[in-house]
């Protein structure tokens, strides 16, 4: 790689604290060692695509509430938390992975996200890949069709040459990382719980701000092994009478706080995660023995059960498996205020868990303020009382 | 223990109900004021002052939005739980409570005598009985009033989902010189609305019962039924229903129902 010494910090870097600072330092030093680096919001968008162009694709901040007040000059009030803050991020420089970016990509998965990315490229180049919402041919013929353009907008903006070898190299890697990702969730199938939903949580988000690939799966494969080998000696037979919970919905780093270290420190433990950064985009690999890598990666990504899609049928079907695998004892569904795809579908998934599952279900609207806390916690805990164990 | 005390304490108002193994020995509201905690010492000197102290042959279970401040009990437990339970001991047959709180509305599916599930309004005070007292306030009469005034009236519309919006458009309908009935009928009838959306998202099992500090109201739970469409029933104990399920289970399961 070519070394890079013109790279500029914000204007504002000296107010931002330490924690903001050295994000900020770590992607600089990262930038002058010549890396490319493209930034996205959502796991529609294939990373192999990404690695195989020798770039580093990385999740843009979209969590917190600080940058909220200065997206709304610009963008409705009454729209998603998440989206509000990911462009909120983006026009006050504060997060490094944004401000770092040779390119951003953004993706047609609901209304909100796909207008916010007009505004969005008016402060950084964003591409947006056109996601068609059903799985029919001729949606993925439409679907692999944009695979190919983001290909060529990838070669085009960092002029190299992609391979198809380089694709299958990618594609095994991230399947590896799939995987290993996996297996670690799965961890909470075990009873008593490892460790709190919480943590978890908290360490798979961690893990992808983890550069390196390779390096990345063996940290988690280890991190899985140890907790599997203090688990046999200090748990095992030993099963908990806390409630298992699955948390399902709209992506919840945002809210883990008030809701899922909230419902942990009730008495409940959250055990999975039908939701982005959980299972939902790893339980199904890239089929690696598809001739055609475009085919491959574009049937693999349209099946991605996320609301948006329509219909989509496949999400109740694998929150049953989750209810099954990690004797689930109650669900808990995270709708982020105005996200219409998920608050519509929880009708659906109400009525799946309550009737064909026969657990207690509780729907959360929310979003990224404090006020509701109080509010939160009270539902919560009646919703323990409610389950019987 | 001898007693089985359940301390609700509500936004408005602070509900007490004491048991003993067999029967009701006590009940009392006071008002919940600025302060939970000086609440919660309040009921303590009451229930002394009565020769059943806290620290006696007592155990104390707390419940409401302010459930925390009473440090004197055993344990809290929320009040969806505790409307579930009291409202079963009340009514003795499985329902679907509406509870019609100072700050939140709640309605609750009760099936062989527990809570199993339950819808609570969103952070909005609007279909709770803090946007009735407010639009009373507005109107320059206590609640008591304002239901007599609505029985008297025709329904103006009151369409605002927000509270601070209802109260401007029910000073256009003061500066407009609409009667007061009228308006105290529109403020009631909003509210009912948006109880009733909240229950149609909820099944209803059973018959409905109106709990909380307004179900002492006939017109409000006949108001009600007619939006909903069913029989709603009331109880002169349901503004307890929470306090009761609170001493009910510090009383526990051996305890049964018998108040």
């Amino acid at each position: 790689m070519m070394e890079n010494t013109n790279i500029k910090l914000p204007d504002n870097f000296e107010t931002y604290n330490e924690a903001r600072q050295a994000g900020f330092l770590r992607m600089k030093q990262l930038k002058e060692k010549g890396a490319k680096v493209v930034g996205m919001f959502c796991s529609f968008v294939p990373m192999e695509l990404v690695y195989a162009a020798g770039a580093l694709p990385v999740g843009l901040c979209a969590f917190t509430e600080e940058p909220i007040p200065a997206a709304e000059a610009n963008l409705p009030r009454n729209l998603c938390p998440l989206i509000k803050a990911s462009y909120g991020f983006a026009l006050t420089d504060t997060c490094p992975y944004f401000y770092f970016s040779d390119l951003v990509v953004g993706e047609t998965t609901c209304d909100g996200k796909k207008k916010m990315f007009e505004l969005l490229d008016e402060i950084k180049e964003t591409y947006v890949m056109q996601l068609p919402h059903s799985r029919d041919d001729a949606a993925l013929a439409f679907w692999k069709d944009q695979i190919v353009r983001f290909k060529e907008k990838l070669e085009d903006i960092f002029q190299v040459t992609i391979t198809e070898d380089d694709i299958r190299d990618a594609i095994r890697r991230k399947n590896r990382e799939r995987r290993v990702m996996l297996k670690y969730l799965e961890l909470g199938k075990l009873d008593p719980a490892p460790m709190s939903g919480y943590e978890m949580g908290t360490r798979v988000d961690a893990g992808s701000f983890s550069f390196d690939l390779d390096q990345r799966c063996d940290i988690i494969e280890k991190r899985t092994a140890e907790v599997i080998a203090e688990w046999e000696a200090n748990c095992k037979g030993k099963p908990s009478t806390r409630p298992r919970l699955l948390v399902t919905g709209c992506p919840n780093a945002g809210v883990r706080e008030k809701i899922i270290r909230a419902v942990e420190e009730l008495g409940a433990d959250v055990v999975a995660f039908d939701t982005c950064n959980g299972n939902r985009e790893k339980v199904e690999l890239v089929d690696e023995s598809n001739p055609d890598v475009y085919d491959a990666l574009a049937r693999k990504y349209l099946n991605i059960n996320c609301s948006v899609m329509s219909p989509n049928d496949s999400r109740r079907a694998y929150i049953g498996e989750l209810i099954d695998g990690y004797s689930i004892d109650g669900v808990v569904e995270i709708i982020l205020q105005s996200c219409h795809t998920y608050d519509v579908e929880a009708h659906f998934i109400k009525r799946f868990v309550t009737q064909e599952k026969g657990l207690p279900y509780l729907n959360i609207e929310t979003d990224y303020s404090q006020s509701d806390k109080g509010q939160i916690n009270t539902r919560l805990a009646a919703f323990l009382e409610t389950i019987d164990k | 223990m001898r007693y089985f005390t359940g301390i609700d304490i509500g936004s408005t108002a602070s509900k007490v109900v004491v048991l003993d193994e067999a029967s009701l020995v006590d009940r009392f509201v006071l008002p919940t004021g600025w302060s939970s905690k000086e609440t919660a010492a309040a009921v303590a000197q009451r229930l002394a002052e009565s020769g059943r102290p806290v620290d006696g042959e007592m155990k104390v279970v707390a419940t409401g939005y302010g459930r925390v401040a009473v440090d004197y009990a055993a344990k809290t437990v929320t009040e969806i739980t505790c409307h579930g339970r009291g409202g079963y001991a009340l009514l003795g047959e499985d329902c679907t409570i509406v509870d019609i709180g100072g700050q939140d509305t709640k309605v609750i599916t009760v099936e062989n005598g527990l809570p199993t599930s339950f819808l609570m309004n969103d952070k909005c005070s609007a279909g709770t009985g803090k946007f009735l007292e407010i639009m009373a306030n507005r109107l320059g009469v206590d609640l008591q009033t304002l239901f007599d005034l609505a029985a008297k009236g025709s329904p103006l519309a009151i369409s605002s989902m927000c509270t601070v919006f209802a109260e401007s458009e029910v000073i256009s309908h003061i500066g407009a010189g609409e009667p007061r009935e009228d308006i105290a009928a529109g403020v009631v009838d909003s509210v009912i609305s948006k109880v009733a959306g909240l229950c149609a998202r909820h099944t209803l099992k059973g018959a409905v019962f109106l709990t909380g500090g307004l179900c002492d109201s006939a017109y409000l739970v006949d108001r009600l039924g007619a939006k909903l469409g069913a029989s709603v029933r009331s109880h002169p104990m349901g503004r307890y229903a929470g306090a009761l399920g609170a001493a009910l289970i510090a009383r526990g399961a051996k305890g049964g129902n018998r108040i």
